[in-house]
């Protein structure tokens, strides 16, 4: 019956057939080389613009170019634990195993990112405020979030089932998703010393265009770094799981 | 249904009363050290009462949650709960109801002989207990999907305070606020009415979501 189903639902949505492990292992593998060479070649102009065309800050000198890591890492924070959620959700409504996989490649990068970005900030904290640390409403949300990504990622670690391993992340992702805006607002009715955000969708930005750019292209080289890293845990993560499938073990003994 | 869930949770408690008892007694003596490690002084103590009374009632809250599904998982009584025709949902609140009845009620009625003792007396005082009072329940409530989430895991009680601690945030700015406000002669409806906005959240979707929790869990 899930033959059929898989059948008829391939024909109409041709690229559903990527949700299938074995049909998404190969072109992961393909893409895995395009997007490392884009991060790479990203990162590359985006350090290049934030260290060499980029004017110096009148106010904070030289030290405010640490903005083109901590910006985009600090996006990245939110923005993955966002797509990370929604992968859990459909991992859970649809049973789909791949974005149940996805869900928790994105977690690790997603931890790591939110922890540049308090790392970079502390660095930015002390020349600027004068402290490494104060308890801002923006740090204290980027801390707790955090904190979330540990408990998602521990959570994961702690229940041997694989699948429901994923299942209850995911449920986890999906509470926290709905809280974390509920943690943004309450810190930052709580505390805010933090500047106003310099670029926002709704005004028009407060700093020079160059320095936008070079933010962007680094988001963009940050973008690219994921997916390329994801797609990697993922195949693991895919050989992992289906080491019993044929074609696993054949894959395996043939690249060993 | 509901009244005999809801009965035989407060039977089985009472039946073992050790167990209220030494969340309550957490809380007391968490309360109690700070005094010791801070400052005996009173205007000292007066600025981080409403803070670490809050606190103490978090991790107490936490302490006991650990227990709300693992007796019956571990006794199979939750399998026949999982495979009955009422509403798991609804069996899950009455849980969490009995819960926050046993280890959320009782802080709440200890917690004006802890601030009086760290230095908190009239308004202030009141709204203490008032928060508490709308905010305990929330614990518990949130607390239910991290107890479902971590049965039967190893290591649940460390992972179930990673899990539900940052979750707790919101609830501790807004009652430690209240309580401030009202110490500095200010009005406090703002925090007192999102709590109560997250109490009404938390009804809605928390016994839903510890549901799906344990049917993840028991699959």
């Amino acid at each position: 019956m899930s033959a059929e189903y898989a059948t008829s639902a391939e024909k109409s949505l041709p690229w559903l057939k990527f949700a299938n492990p074995r049909n998404f292992y190969p072109l992961a593998g393909k893409m895995i080389p395009w997007f490392t060479a884009l991060a790479i070649i990203f990162t590359l102009i985006g350090l290049y613009i934030s260290f060499f065309v980029a004017p110096t800050d009148y106010k904070q000198g030289e030290s405010y170019r640490i903005m083109f890591i901590h910006v985009p890492a600090a996006w990245m924070s939110m923005f993955i634990y966002i797509v990370m959620a929604c992968y859990a959700a459909i991992g859970l409504i649809w049973n789909i195993k791949l974005s149940d996989m996805m869900a928790g490649a994105l977690a690790p990068t997603g931890a790591i990112f939110t922890f540049l970005a308090l790392w970079t900030g502390a660095f930015w904290g002390r020349p600027t405020w004068g402290a490494y640390w104060v308890w801002d409403a923006r740090l204290t949300s980027e801390l707790i979030l955090l904190f979330l990504y540990l408990g998602f990622i521990s959570l994961r670690a702690a229940i041997d089932d694989p699948r429901r391993a994923a299942r209850a992340s995911g449920l986890l992702a999906l509470v926290g998703v709905i809280n974390v805006p509920i943690i943004y607002y309450s810190v930052k009715w709580w505390n805010t010393l933090h500047q106003g955000a310099s670029v926002s969708v709704t005004e028009s930005p407060k700093m020079a265009s160059i320095m936008l750019t070079a933010m962007a292209v680094m988001a963009f080289a940050f973008w690219m770094y994921t997916i390329a890293v994801v797609l990697a845990r993922v195949r693991t993560d895919i050989l992992e799981r289906e080491r019993e499938a044929v074609w696993v073990v054949e894959e395996v003994s043939r690249t060993a | 249904m509901w009244r005999g869930m809801l009965q035989r949770e407060l039977t089985l408690a009472l039946r073992r009363p050790q167990d209220v008892l030494t969340s309550l007694i957490f809380f007391v003596i968490v309360v109690s050290l700070f005094p010791l490690g801070v400052s005996p002084q009173l205007s000292v103590l007066q600025g981080i009462a409403p803070g670490v009374i809050w606190v103490a009632a978090l991790l107490a809250n936490m302490l006991s949650l650990s227990r709300l599904f693992s007796d019956d998982f571990r006794d199979g009584t939750l399998e026949q709960m999982l495979i009955a025709p009422q509403p798991l949902s609804l069996v899950v609140f009455s849980k969490i109801f009995a819960h926050w009845l046993l280890s959320g009620v009782p802080l709440v009625l200890i917690s004006p002989l802890l601030g009086m003792q760290l230095g908190l007396a009239g308004d202030p005082l009141k709204m203490l207990m008032l928060t508490l009072l709308l905010g305990t329940p929330v614990l518990s409530l949130i607390g239910a999907i991290g107890a479902a989430l971590t049965l039967g895991v190893r290591g649940g009680g460390v992972l179930l305070s990673l899990l539900i601690l940052p979750l707790y945030v919101p609830v501790l700015i807004f009652a430690t606020g209240a309580v401030d406000a009202v110490g500095s002669g200010f009005d406090a409806d703002a925090q007192v009415s999102l709590l109560a906005a997250f109490l009404v959240l938390a009804l809605c979707f928390a016994p839903w979501a510890a549901a799906a929790a344990l049917r993840i869990m028991m699959e």
